[in-house]
């Protein structure tokens, strides 16, 4: 049957079963727009900025394991949404993105509302298409939904020139889709697994490091009963958490820069790391020459062989799925006569539990005068039961958020940790809150980063996402003063935000509900109050400690041995 | 180290700008690029000659693999490989000099493609370092116009790149 464009476009996400799409209309996508007018099984969720509707797509696909769909036009509507897709980017999250183009005839010419989407974005997504004749659409569509979820997943965008969109064509969803020069890896090799194994069962101080590969790869049974089987440490990394449950007794927390000293010293000194779908990133093992100092072997499974040896060496790269590797590893470990060095092993936690003894945990000093933040998200944590999804923004409130909520289940922790996207939170909020009815959903955000997309209240109120939004209001770009105070002298440079909106009242034009809290004797009742608003979306405010610092800290540069400690200052 | 990397490509439009723009982005070096089509019209072949440690060099074959319209990759200066480089040079020649040059260029088995009553127009083909010898036997002060193509290249024998 013949079909314009935008009726195929509209078919080909009916086909994909996709729920949500995301976006905003303009000229390029009028087309597009019409024909979502004209059916109900794709819901459009209108936002109220091109950023907030990627960030809100990359937060429905990490919540759940589903390709996220945002629509935006031509020009600014495109640059509007590039933030998003690099953020997407970076964490390897699936998405497709349709974007409207001017028309065929019009490119090159400078047109109104003309930008090369296809050159802007190419190097923030995973691949991305022009498509210039109808009959292009659905095998298109259908391509970009496969390299975003297969392989290392990733943002795909297709433009679609307005007149393209009108255009009519033979309409066919194929049933299947190859692509001769994109083979994502499958299943291990298993020669290098029995090796693998071997290296595994005769490690003296064995270390397990899982990262966002096993929250997006679905490989966290997996990885549990590998970790109880080895009988090794396990660390995440902030991509990672949710991934091994942070209330079992092997986990050590998470690594890195603002990671537990026993992860880190773990890390350092172990002499088989296995690492499972982690990339080794600056944030996670400082400085790499430092790192290199002590030997050890490690093993690596990736699914994409450029995040292997790309910053340290390894001894054993294996390219695989996380999930069909693990379980080929799982059958090997089980049915091999050989057992982990009990003796070893009990040597090795001794000393883990020294290092634990000695970082003390995650601490700090609560105050019955001023609101600790660490203390909001312990009572966060409580409150909810530890089973809530928790979206945050970037900075120290990302940092808490991360070292204070134990996540047990994979895709609860949503953040964005390799772009560092300030205005991220609440607009990934809603897309997980749309894909998760019903499921608690929390916010938590700073007084910076809230304001790079509270603009989404509206789009909250418009939908009833009964979001709850815990704003940790210190009046500075916290991470920014605590980087100033720690290197740069003290000099405050443009890290302290004057004349602060009144976040109570802003929450109430939106029609919301709002809440300021000043007194750390009113946390928990007020979090309390809050939940148990099932159907409002509350706003928080939470006047915390403006001096507080995130500890444990590795300097950047750093070796991950070279840290500071709470206690240290 | 140099490196002279082949690869194959859909001869899609922006193919080309992908490769382009992962150097540049990740800040490889690029010292020549070539691509042209080959016998079947949906592919391009593209040979890069890159420098870079063994490290960086590891992440340039990953990453080139990694794009979707590049359908094979192989460095072939990992094994024995032959390659070639056409210049086109266009040179002063006047007088006595033209007798001179004329040998020159048979001695370096190039050809004369094009003559007016000051000018030669030599075409050469070999590795770079041939080429390079070429223009300095002539000498800067005759040389008027040099256009190269960079690097093709081809594996010997059986190492053969194809899908
Ligand atoms: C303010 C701030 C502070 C930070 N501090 C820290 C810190 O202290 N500690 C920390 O850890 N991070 C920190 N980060 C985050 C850091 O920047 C990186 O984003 C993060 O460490 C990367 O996590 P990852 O290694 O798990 O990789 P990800 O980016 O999650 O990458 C996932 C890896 O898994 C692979 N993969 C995906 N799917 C599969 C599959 N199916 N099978 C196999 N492999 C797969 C991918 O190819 C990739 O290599 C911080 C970020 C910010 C903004
Ligand atoms: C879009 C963007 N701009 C700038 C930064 C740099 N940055 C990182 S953390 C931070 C401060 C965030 O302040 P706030 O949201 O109040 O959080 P806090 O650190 O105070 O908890 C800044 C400016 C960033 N990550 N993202
Ligand atoms: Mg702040």
């Amino acid at each position: 049957m013949e079909l314009t464009g935008a009726e195929i476009i509209i078919r080909c996400l009916q086909e994909e079963q996709v729920e949500y799409a995301f976006g905003y209309p303009g000229g390029a996508v009028l087309f597009i727009y019409d024909e979502l007018f004209k059916q109900d099984k794709v819901k459009h969720v209108l936002v109220r900025h091109e950023q907030a509707a990627v960030h809100a797509a990359d937060g429905y696909a990490r919540s759940s394991d589903k390709v996220g769909v945002a629509i935006v036009t031509s020009g600014p509507g495109l640059t509007n949404a590039v933030t998003g897709i690099a953020t997407a980017y970076m964490d390897s999250i699936p998405m497709v993105i349709i974007s409207g183009q001017v028309p065929t005839y019009a490119i090159g010419e400078d047109a109104f509302q003309e930008v090369d989407a296809v050159g802007i974005t190419r190097p923030c997504v995973k691949h991305n298409f022009l498509v210039k004749d109808p009959k292009d659409i659905a095998s298109t569509i259908k391509k970009a939904f496969y390299l975003a979820r297969t392989g290392r997943p990733g943002p795909v965008l297709v433009d679609i020139p307005k007149d393209v969109s009108n255009q009519k064509a033979e309409f066919e969803y194929p049933a299947s889709v190859s692509i001769r020069s994109y083979n994502p890896p499958g299943k291990a090799d298993s020669t290098q697994i029995r090796h693998a194994a071997q290296m595994l069962l005769e490690a003296k101080r064995p270390m397990i490091y899982a990262g966002g590969g096993v929250v997006q790869g679905d490989a966290s049974l997996q990885l549990i009963e590998l970790v109880r089987l080895l009988g090794a440490p396990c660390t995440n990394t902030l991509m990672g958490l949710g991934g091994f449950p942070a209330s079992d007794n092997q986990f050590v927390g998470m690594l890195g820069m603002h990671g537990t000293y026993e992860a880190n010293m773990a890390m350092q000194n172990c002499d088989v790391l296995l690492a499972v779908g982690a990339r080794f990133d600056d944030r996670v093992i400082g400085n790499v020459a430092h790192f290199a100092e002590v030997p050890r072997k490690i093993i690596h499974i990736d699914i994409d062989p450029s995040s292997i040896a790309k910053r340290v060496k390894v001894d054993l790269p294996i390219v695989a799925d996380l999930k069909l590797a693990l379980n080929e590893l799982l059958d090997v470990l089980k049915s091999s006569k050989q057992k982990p060095d009990a003796a070893e092993l009990a040597s090795w936690w001794k000393q883990v539990n020294e290092w634990r003894v000695k970082g003390g945990g995650m601490r700090y000093k609560n105050s019955t005068e001023v609101i600790k933040p660490q203390y909001v998200i312990e009572t966060l944590h409580k409150i909810t039961g530890g089973d809530a999804f928790i979206t945050s923004d970037v900075g120290q409130h990302q940092m808490w958020a991360a070292q204070y909520y134990k996540f047990n289940k994979p895709r609860r922790w949503i953040n964005s940790g390799g772009l560092g996207t300030m205005g991220f939170g609440l607009p990934a909020a809603m897309g997980v809150q749309l894909i998760n009815p019903g499921e608690t959903v929390a916010c938590v955000t700073g007084e910076g980063s809230i304001q790079m997309n509270i603009q989404e209240l509206s789009t909250c109120k418009q939908f009833r996402l009964p979001i709850k939004v815990l704003a940790l209001n210190n009046r500075y770009l916290g991470m920014v003063r605590q980087w100033q105070e720690f290197f740069h002298g003290n000099r405050y440079s443009e890290s302290y935000m004057d004349a602060l909106p009144d976040f109570v009242k802003l929450a109430e034009a939106y029609g919301h509900v709002g809440m300021r809290i000043d007194n750390p004797a009113d946390v928990e009742p007020a979090i309390k109050e809050a939940f148990a608003r099932k159907d409002d979306l509350v706003f928080m405010d939470f006047r915390t400690d403006s001096t507080e610092n995130v500890f444990p800290m590795v300097p950047g540069g750093k070796g991950l041995s070279e840290v500071i400690l709470a206690e240290d200052l | 180290m140099r490196h002279i990397i082949s690869l194959l490509m859909e001869n899609e439009a922006g193919a080309l700008s992908r490769v382009a723009g992962l150097f540049s982005a990740r800040g490889y070096n690029i010292e020549s690029l070539t691509v042209a089509p080959t016998e079947d019209p949906t592919m391009s072949r593209m040979t890069i000659v890159t420098r870079g440690s063994d490290a960086v060099i590891e992440q340039i074959n990953k990453q080139l693999n990694k794009l979707v319209d590049v359908v094979a990759v192989m460095d072939l200066s990992e094994g024995e490989h032959l390659e070639r480089e056409l210049m086109l040079v266009k040179i002063r020649a006047k007088g006595e000099d033209r007798d001179e040059l004329k040998r020159m260029a048979d001695i370096f088995r190039g050809r004369v493609i094009d003559v007016s009553s000051d000018t030669y127009t030599i075409e050469l083909t070999g590795a770079g370092s041939k080429l390079d010898n070429f223009l300095e036997a002539i000498g800067r002060e005759l040389i008027l116009e040099t256009v190269r193509t960079g690097a093709s290249g081809i594996g010997r024998g059986d190492r053969i790149l194809k899908l």
